[in-house]
């Protein structure tokens, strides 16, 4: 079954299938923290965002998949304000993203595809300057830098430059430059690109701690089926910029199969790209392996 | 209709409501300067490396053009002349350089992390301008203490030593934003690198900085008029030789500068966040 039909979320998935134990709660509440109307980016005549319809519940974890080149990286960008959308609305924490883009980056942390702490300075310098870019009083700036490294594990390796720190340990580190500022809401954008089995299982870890603890929306893209199911509790995939299909990985999968697995959910709605053309494009490919380097 | 606000601002919106905005922009605009500094902490080797330059256009350049005996310096030792002017070529070209390093940044992902915070844009980027005056004034240092070695007559007055570090932190930042500017048309660092080949060696040549104006032919002499880099010279040669008199006034040679940073600084803050798109 094609939806070829832009869908909004159909909550009452989760409440037949909840995947996580507080999926009803979060339902019963039914706030929305991040919603996209009609939003769309053409880059010239080509389009790369097609009118997206989402709904993410407040307090879930969200993951947006698609093979590479679907519009996923510029969907987040244009709700994290770093790209203005062609057309279309979308509201994050309430607040919208083309009229009130100082609200809405004060409300969200982010975690972009790439590398984004400087490798120059030390993880606690990195955390002490955005403290300040975030308008964290003075005072607290300190204790705030050091509960982050202790947060994520890197209380011991503060004074260390990030050159030297492993791709895991940039990843925590990265994890706790989004935090500092306590953001309600989280974009991870392919957070464990380039990260061998254990560091990705530490960062999916820290993940569902977020929700857990600290009840934060996290919307996060990835083209891993594996890390779509352990994390989210809906998704949506996403092909040539539009969502080709949403739900709760549960129902996804039902709904190709009785023992389906995502990739089988994945291929079924992606599945002609693979035969027929290249996505991505040399740029992709060359940073995704080049990260996949640095980080080692 | 949007929809409600699901989740509480978080605790430091609620900090920041009361206080003053202009007092945040300058925090913002010193944090991005900090990480320079911090930076240049970590490797302070780099300022004595970059100080060969200056070392041979001291040493070797100034000597051996003093022999030459009818260049006008208006009655002071060439080796004194050009002492201001290689302070100034280091300002230079190491600034105009610079702006290759957001097109790192951007490479990286540091970028979309800065442009992700609530800071003014603005601050972004006059902080960054600064960043090259934090990278660019050890070289004050060198000139200073080279001149002391080779016998030039420099003015030590305190006040004046204070001119000459903000007129080379504010044409530092001058040529920083413009090489910025430049980084974000040309967008790739093999295309910025072009740009910046065809931009150091007119702005050196086609100014007082090694020669005097007096010297040069009349179409030449229009463009270094035009040069901010010789209102620079100008500057730094009034603060630090003590019979030098300004050709252009001080006032006109901050001025250039100041009114040129201003209007590179508003070009750059709406260019700056289209580098990620």
């Amino acid at each position: 079954m094609f939806f070829g039909l832009l869908m909004s979320l159909d909550l009452t998935n989760s409440i037949l299938q909840p995947v996580h134990p507080r999926a009803e709660a979060r339902v019963a509440a039914a706030d929305v923290t991040i919603e996209l109307r009609g939003l769309s980016k053409r880059f010239g005549t080509a389009v790369a965002v097609d009118r997206l319809d989402l709904q993410v519940t407040t307090g879930s974890v969200f993951g947006l998949l698609g093979p590479n080149g679907a519009g996923k990286t510029t969907t987040v960008k244009m709700l994290t304000t770093l790209l203005p959308p062609t057309s279309g609305t979308a509201h994050v924490a309430g607040f919208d993203i083309e009229r009130q883009p100082v609200d809405v980056r004060r409300s969200i942390g982010y975690v972009p595809q790439f590398i984004s702490a400087d490798g120059a300075l030390t993880g606690y310098e990195n955390l002490l300057v955005f403290a300040k870019l975030y308008g964290i009083p003075r005072a607290q700036c300190r204790p705030r830098a050091e509960e982050m490294l202790r947060y994520v594990g890197l209380a011991d390796q503060g004074n260390m430059r990030v050159q030297k720190y492993s791709g895991g340990m940039i990843r925590r580190l990265e994890v706790a430059l989004a935090l500092l500022h306590q953001p309600p809401v989280l974009f991870l954008d392919e957070p464990t690109v380039g990260l061998d089995p254990r560091a990705r299982q530490s960062v999916w870890a820290q993940i569902l701690r977020l929700r857990e603890e600290l009840g934060m929306t996290v919307l996060m893209t990835t083209h891993h089926m594996e890390e779509a199911d352990a994390l989210c509790d809906q998704i949506a995939i996403m092909h040539r910029g539009r969502i080709v299909v949403a739900g709760s990985p549960d129902a996804l999968k039902q709904g190709i199969a009785p023992d389906a697995s995502l990739d089988d959910v994945f291929l079924h709605y992606t599945g002609d790209v693979m035969e027929t053309e290249e996505p991505g494009d040399y740029k992709d490919a060359a940073r995704a392996r080049s990260k996949a380097q640095r980080l080692g | 209709m949007p929809p409600e606000l699901a989740v509480k601002p978080n605790v430091w919106v609620e900090n920041l409501a009361g206080t003053f905005p202009g007092r945040q922009f300058i925090r913002q605009t010193l944090a991005v300067t900090e990480c320079e500094v911090r930076k240049v902490l970590h490797e302070p080797l780099e300022p004595i490396l970059q100080s060969l330059q200056p070392v041979l256009w001291m040493v070797i350049f100034g000597p051996v053009f003093s022999r030459v005996s009818d260049i006008p310096t208006g009655g002071i030792r060439y080796a004194d002349f050009i002492a201001p002017g290689i302070l100034a070529q280091s300002v230079l070209f190491l600034s105009v350089v610079y702006g290759v390093m957001i097109l790192w940044e951007r490479d990286l992902g540091i970028l979309h992390k800065f442009l992700v915070s609530p800071a003014a844009r603005m601050a972004l980027v006059l902080g960054k301008a600064l960043s090259a005056g934090v990278r660019v004034a050890p070289q004050i240092v060198v000139v200073y203490v080279l001149s002391l070695l080779l016998s030039i007559h420099l003015r030590w007055n305190p006040l004046a030593i204070l001119g000459v570090i903000v007129a080379v932190v504010m044409a530092a930042a001058f040529f920083s934003a413009l090489s910025l500017v430049a980084a974000c048309l040309a967008k790739t660092r093999e295309r910025f690198m072009g740009i910046n080949r065809m931009m150091t060696l007119p702005f050196f040549f086609a100014s007082n900085a090694i020669f005097p104006l007096a010297m040069m032919p009349g179409w030449l002499r229009i463009f270094s008029r035009m040069n901010p880099l010789s209102y620079l010279v100008d500057a730094l040669r009034t603060l630090m030789l003590p019979s030098w008199h300004s050709e252009f006034g001080l006032l006109l040679d901050f001025g250039v500068l100041a009114i040129g940073l201003a209007v590179l600084l508003a070009i750059l803050s709406r260019l700056y966040p289209q580098l990620v798109y």
